[in-house]
């Protein structure tokens, strides 16, 4: 890139990751290319709300598999686990709590995120403290926690869920409706806008160089736009036969909450710096004095709890808790974070992008379906994506 | 020089299976001198020094540090003792950038307990600016850095903490000419700030230039211990090989100095 290129000129002071603006052009392109197969209903705000909820639990758990693939293990039982946990959720809300008790789901759920934590501690035990492969023990924990799935109530499908535990699954009434939306817009803008001073702010109190003012403007136009934007479709998008706007799904709120929390515990925590020094330099961590086993640990703990938020969003989806919830849902997400960046060599991987891997992937599959391709020929699509993602990964780092 | 010294290592023991890697060996370092440690590779050095800074468990001995007993079982321990230590290997993380490299394991923090990057950044431009005028670049991460700049910031990293006790592990292996006499001029501040170094080295230059004292492994041995101004390069590396000095060997001042 030769230093006149404008474009380049303005990626570079914007310190915009350029693999980034890659993998958002590479989605508009899809995005665009399915609107015109599938005759303008891809991008209607029906189909793109529906997107958003579907994206949803994959996202939510590849938030948790960059952690462990930057720290170079891998959690192959993510599926099982969200089945397991799923599964126990439903049997006590429905079978053995009363059902109706206003204390009723929120225990529920409280029991499956703690059961979530306390497999993934057990996993992470195994990997961090006796030095088994996680590859081998979370293939054990593939297999168990999906015979522990089907254990729950030999295989018999648990419904319905409490009504208000199905809000939470972004169904009909699953959305903050229209004025809700707009609420979270403004603060999310605010939010936005309060960062970039106080980045700047700081960065100018160090005498450190800053963005060129207009850049930085134009940036926080570009999220207050996107931000907008999402409100806008998601408020375009009406209950049926009513004028009554739906707003932001549940799922998704809830997809955006754990985007926050785990990019601030990668970006801002010394937790989430050692996962990355582990993953650069296992050796290097241990010299530095970093507790290199707790810190495995935790990882997969993480991992567990998030399984608990994708099963708590599954079975109020669906509202009902099925054996088989979650059954290869490990290959989406490990393939959501990879496609999104994260490098399976490990101490590389970022949250948005496998946010980004797993809409691209979630867009593939539902624009198919859409134009009624078969679910086999789907398969083979995602599979050949997945290659041309890594291919495309591996070209890039070769060139720089 | 006091009376106390900061380290006493006693009669260290560490085995592989059947292989002795370090036996019955006791060394000594008092606040301001240098003390290299020399001998052959897989002559037991760099193994008791690993012993000292936290990186291997001892299976015999005891290590005293200001008169003090301790138990040393990581890195953590020692550098809970102002232990540091220059890997050879340099013991970054290759994916992160000099600041995070600097204070890795200890960070600061805002007071919200998240991690200062910006505060960082500053140091690590101060530190890092000292040892290298030139140095610019250090938001890259250190993968993409030269030789000479990964071994500033490894040096930078040990001394940042003010260690009382610094084990610089072939510190100038990776370096040309002129970042070797900024470690030389280092080290011989860092003496003057009254720190005990130990320096693993195999030349004999920096040897005789740096060190105030030796100490010789031979096969997990200790085969000497001498004051620098007593022996010449041909003793040390008689030392180093056979194990033994030359025959008829006398101290060269003429003995006198303990």
């Amino acid at each position: 890139m030769g230093q006149d290129n404008p474009i380049a000129r303005v990626i570079r002071a914007s310190e915009l990751d350029t693999r980034m603006i890659a993998m958002v052009a590479i989605l508009l392109v899809i995005w665009i290319g399915l609107d015109v197969l599938t005759g303008g209903i891809f991008l209607t705000a029906r189909n793109l709300y529906n997107l958003a909820v579907q994206s949803s639990v994959v996202g939510i758990m590849a938030t948790g598999m960059v952690l462990v693939i930057v720290a170079r293990h891998i959690d192959l039982s993510v599926g099982s686990v969200m089945g397991f946990t799923g599964m126990i959720i439903a049997w006590l809300q429905v079978d053995i709590f009363t059902l109706g008790a206003v204390w009723n789901w929120p225990l529920t759920i409280l029991i499956g995120l703690t059961l979530g934590a306390v497999i993934g501690a057990w996993q992470g035990y195994w990997v961090a403290y006796t030095g088994i492969p996680a590859f081998v023990v979370t293939l054990g924990g593939l297999l168990m926690f999906r015979g522990g799935a089907f254990l729950v109530t030999d295989g018999r499908t648990v419904a319905p869920m409490d009504p208000t535990y199905q809000l939470l699954g972004g169904g009909i009434h699953g959305s903050i409706g229209e004025t809700w939306s707009w609420v979270f817009g403004v603060v999310a803008i605010a939010v936005v806008a309060l960062l970039t001073y106080k980045n700047r702010q700081s960065r100018k109190r160090h005498e450190f160089a800053v963005k060129p003012i207009a850049v930085e403007i134009a940036l926080f136009l570009l999220w207050t736009g996107l931000i907008i934007g999402f409100v806008l479709v998601m408020n375009s998008y009406y209950k049926p036969r009513s004028e009554v706007a739906r707003g932001i799904p549940v799922p998704v709120l809830i997809l955006i909450a754990v985007i926050v929390a785990m990019t601030l515990i990668a970006r801002v925590t010394s937790f989430g710096r050692y996962v990355f020094a582990m993953g650069g330099n296992p050796e290097a961590a241990e010299l530095s004095g970093i507790d290199v086993k707790k810190t495995t640990l935790i990882v997969f703990v993480i991992m567990g709890v998030l399984c608990g938020i994708a099963a708590v969003i599954t079975t109020a989806r669906l509202n009902a808790g099925a054996n088989s919830m979650g059954m290869l849902a490990e290959l989406s997400v490990i393939a959501a974070a990879v496609i999104g960046g994260t490098s399976l060599a490990g101490g590389i991987g970022s949250i948005a992008g496998a946010i980004l891997g797993a809409v691209v992937m979630q867009s593939l599959e539902n624009g198919m379906v859409l134009m009624g391709v078969s679910s086999a020929m789907r398969q083979v699509i995602i599979g050949l994506v997945l290659i041309g993602a890594v291919w495309f990964d591996t070209m890039y780092k070769k060139r720089r | 020089m006091s009376d106390t010294p900061l380290v006493e290592m006693r009669n260290i023991e560490k085995r592989f299976g059947g292989v002795h890697a370090v036996d019955n060996v006791s060394v000594d370092l008092y606040p301001g001198e240098v003390v290299g440690v020399l001998g052959h590779n897989g002559a037991g050095k760099s193994c008791l020094m690993k012993i000292l800074s936290g990186a291997m468990p001892l299976d015999g001995g005891e290590i005293r540090v200001n008169g003090e007993p301790t138990e040393i079982e990581n890195p953590r321990d020692a550098m809970a003792y102002g232990i540091e230590t220059i890997y050879q290997t340099l013991a970054l993380a290759d994916n992160l950038n000099a600041p995070a490299n600097l204070f890795l394991g200890r960070e600061m923090k805002t007071r919200w307990g998240t991690l200062n990057d910006d505060a960082m950044e500053a140091e690590a431009r101060k530190v890092l600016h000292r040892l290298n005028p030139n140095f610019t670049n250090i938001n890259d991460a250190v993968r993409t850095m030269s030789g000479g700049q990964r071994q500033v910031v490894a040096i930078a990293r040990a001394i940042y903490f003010n260690a009382k006790i610094l084990i610089m592990d072939e510190p100038t292996a990776a370096l040309g000419p002129s970042e070797t006499k900024m470690v030389a001029d280092l080290t011989t501040q860092l003496r003057s700030e009254g720190i005990g170094i130990f320096l693993i080295s195999h030349d004999m230059h920096d040897v005789f230039d740096l060190c105030d004292r030796i100490v010789v492994m031979k096969n997990g041995h200790c085969v000497g211990a001498h004051r620098i101004e007593e022996v010449s390069k041909d003793d040390v590396l008689s030392l180093i090989i056979a194990g033994q000095l030359p025959e008829g060997w006398s101290p060269r001042n003429g003995g006198g100095r303990a």
